[in-house]
């Protein structure tokens, strides 16, 4: 026992003289000759409005970064930096930018810092921000309940339809749900990932969305296995409304910051296509509770968690644009999505004791592949 | 899948732009739209900044950090020393030092540059036609350096690998009789070129007509000789136009007539009326094949290299050079209104990275 002790304090020890040891000598000596500050922006966000552009920069590097000048189309153009000064690691600036910008049109960006290194960012197409009146929260809303509320909605009305089939076609719903999930999983996930590409390095991009992703699954799980599994569709369904609605949340943050960024192409026929798409999850939410009764207002409670973050998602991506957060909400929002398929495979597979041989296992893998199967069908069809 | 779905949006003109989607409003609103109508002319950027004089860089360039002014460049004359020989014939001496200089190019945009005497474009070697030149080159830069005259000299004072290339700590005297006369420069001639010549190494060679040598052209000679009373009356201005490339990619961040980017835009250059302009104009610009003068409302006869007394091109508001093509520009504002004439690149790129500039005449 004392020994243990003492090895742990050696350790400690150790690791403290070699600390000092690397501090004194310096290996690193030889290779530091004059080289230039580690500095680097990354350039978060561009809107375009009546007063020109806006960047959201954010320094990216050890060494605070200074910006010496900007350039626009191949022209230096007059700016002012908010606030003024060098930007540190991590902080954040408002670049302000008077410049006459064209419509529909594409537009580059470069930023020169005091060493002539430059960082430059593309407007694809430039179109005037939506700014937050009244109006503008209200068409975004329209667009939330058209991703999200409308479509679940549809979706869950298709209950009295489900309450007249069998227990193995309620296997087969139920199995169509997790590969649902499964798509959601995946297409969450890719999200958080591709955002990182543009996020600060010391946010550790793909490592902190999948650690993200990671914890939360496993924080769920523990939560829900205090209790035994059961066939307790409520509960389930509570479980799948909320894991829906995290993904909603992010799909909302996406359409919102591809309107203000204006690199969108999003037509009406892209919202009817997006509704389509996601009424499928409505259907997910109310498969385990085809034998129970539900109340109305357990209802309307699952359509509010699993759509109404679409709006909420709407809002907050066109007004704000934080990369790393994005990602790692993204992050969140898969680890809640892979947990909810562990939780409906659980009541599956009670099921499956139940029925004992009544339960028909081809149903069940028809049912996910279906399920994989309609959500990339409807994705396709709205590519084309 | 959203964010992919965005991506692959062709970028330009979308018919159906991100804006496709606020139009679904009046559907649902009876309110007007018109403020976040697309088409609508005041939806678009309506500062006044953004048109009239967005385009400039911001902030001053700090001179006296720098040790040259781009203001005294203009007509900062280096003559050298003058000694004579036993037959009583000219010789001039100068002495010209390679140091590596960091400077400022645009306000707070700071360049690792290479120079002569400190600075960028190297000193304005000026000497009359005929003349023995000694030029005493000593190398304190980090890297082999050498001055190659263009001008008329011998093999081996070329300032290449073999014949005058200088290492560093090291020195070489250039011996050469100016000549012809004209409007020429020097410049690094150590391989990697490009890196060596935009770095910073070049500068100008002014070798002025000797009168006695021209009886056809003796006025005309004179006044392009430097210090006579016929060249008093000239206003004489050498620009050098560069250009520095800060991020090392092979293309150029900053355009500028002697270094310093929208300088004489910022502080135009005072010309008298009065008094005729004639302008030394190099082109050192590295990466892009050519650069160009184009001054408003004026004209003006151009010399070709300034070889000859008569001008090669009469009456011309544009002239356009490559990479070490010179010439001497001359034109007379006697008739004009005082106010501001802007001259600058007529590539436009150019002018808006920073070769632009403005007379002030009065």
């Amino acid at each position: 026992m004392v020994y243990n002790r003492i090895a742990f304090f050696v350790v400690l020890i150790m690791l403290g003289v070699i600390s000092l040891a690397i501090y004194v000598f310096n290996p690193l000596d030889d290779f530091d000759n004059n080289l230039p500050p580690e500095e680097s922006l990354i350039i978060e966000r561009v809107t375009s409005g009546p007063d020109g552009f806006t960047a959201y920069v954010r320094g990216n590097g050890r060494e605070p970064i200074k910006i010496s000048q900007v350039q626009v189309d191949g022209a230096f153009w007059n700016f002012r930096q908010i606030p003024e000064g060098p930007i540190n690691q991590l902080a954040t600036a408002k670049i302000l930018i008077p410049y006459p910008w064209v419509q529909n049109e594409t537009h580059h960006l470069l930023f020169l810092s005091s060493t002539g290194a430059t960082y430059d960012y593309t407007i694809d197409v430039a179109y005037k921000a939506p700014s937050p009146n009244k109006k503008t929260l209200f068409s975004l809303a329209l667009i939330g309940i058209c991703v999200g509320v409308i479509p679940i909605t549809l979706g869950m009305l298709s209950l009295p339809l489900l309450r007249l089939i069998g227990d193995n076609s309620i296997v087969f719903f139920m199995s169509l749900t997790i590969g649902l999930l499964g798509y959601l999983f995946v297409d969450t996930l890719e999200e958080g990932l591709e955002l990182t590409k543009i996020s600060a390095n010391a946010f550790q991009g793909s490592l902190s969305v999948l650690l993200a992703s990671v914890l939360t699954f496993l924080g769920i799980l523990a939560i829900s296995w205090r209790s035994k599994p059961s066939t307790d569709g409520i509960i389930l369904a509570t479980w799948l409304a909320i894991g829906i609605g995290l993904h909603n949340f992010g799909e909302g943050l996406s359409i919102g910051a591809a309107l203000s960024l204006g690199n969108a192409a999003l037509g009406s026929m892209l919202l009817i296509g997006f509704a389509i798409h996601n009424l499928t999850e409505g259907v997910a939410i109310i498969a385990p509770i085809t034998k129970q009764k539900v109340t109305f207002g357990m209802l309307l409670c699952w359509l509010c968690l699993a759509g109404l973050p679409a709006i909420a998602g709407t809002w907050i991506g066109t007004f704000t644009f934080a990369p790393h957060w994005n990602a790692l909400f993204f992050g969140i929002a898969a680890g809640a999505i892979a947990q909810v398929i562990i939780e409906v495979t659980r009541s599956i597979w009670v099921m499956r004791v139940n029925l004992g041989d009544k339960f028909i296992v081809s149903n069940a893998f028809a049912g996910f592949g279906m399920g994989i199967l309609v959500m990339y069908t409807t994705a396709f069809l709205i590519q084309v | 899948m959203i964010s992919k779905l965005f991506k692959n949006v062709s970028n330009r003109r979308s018919f159906l732009g991100a804006g496709a989607l606020l139009p679904l409003v009046p559907l649902f609103s009876s309110t007007n739209t018109s403020a976040d109508n697309p088409a609508d002319p005041k939806s678009i950027c309506k500062s006044p900044l953004a048109h009239a004089g967005g385009m400039t860089t911001v902030g001053n360039v700090d001179h006296l950090r720098n040790g040259f002014d781009p203001h005294n460049l203009l007509t900062d004359w280096e003559t050298g020393t003058v000694e004579k020989d036993s037959a009583g014939k000219t010789i001039r001496k100068f002495e010209i030092i390679a140091v590596d200089t960091e400077i400022e190019i645009a306000p707070g945009v700071f360049f690792p540059a290479w120079t002569y005497n400190g600075r960028v474009p190297g000193p304005t070697i000026r000497a009359t036609e005929g003349e023995f030149l000694q030029i005493k080159f000593i190398n304190m830069g980090s890297h082999p350096h050498s001055m190659h005259f263009h001008g008329i000299h011998s093999a081996k004072m070329d300032g290449i690998s073999g014949a005058g290339l200088v290492d560093p700590g090291e020195e070489f005297v250039y011996e050469f009789r100016a000549d012809p006369f004209g409007c020429h420069l020097y410049h690094c001639h150590v391989a990697p070129l490009k890196r060596h010549i935009h770095k910073g190494l070049y500068g100008a060679f002014i070798v002025d007509p000797d009168p006695k040598l021209h009886p056809q052209n003796t006025t005309t000679a004179l006044s392009r000789q430097l210090g006579t009373d016929e060249n008093m009356h000239w206003q004489e201005l050498v620009m050098v136009m560069n250009a520095f490339d800060t991020n090392f990619d092979e293309e150029n961040e900053i355009y500028a007539v002697n270094t310093i980017a929208h300088e004489y835009s910022k502080r135009p250059i005072k010309i008298d009326k009065q008094r005729p302009v004639r302008i030394y104009l190099i082109n050192v610009t590295e990466f892009d094949p050519i650069n160009s003068f184009h001054i408003h409302g004026n004209f003006f006869d151009y010399f070709d290299h300034g070889t000859t007394l008569t001008p090669t091109l009469n009456k011309v508001d544009t002239v356009m050079q490559c990479q070490a093509q010179r010439g001497i520009i001359e034109m007379s504002f006697s008739n004009h209104e005082p106010g501001h004439y802007m001259f600058h690149a007529h590539q436009s790129e150019f002018a808006e990275l920073g070769w632009m500039s403005m007379f002030e005449v009065v």
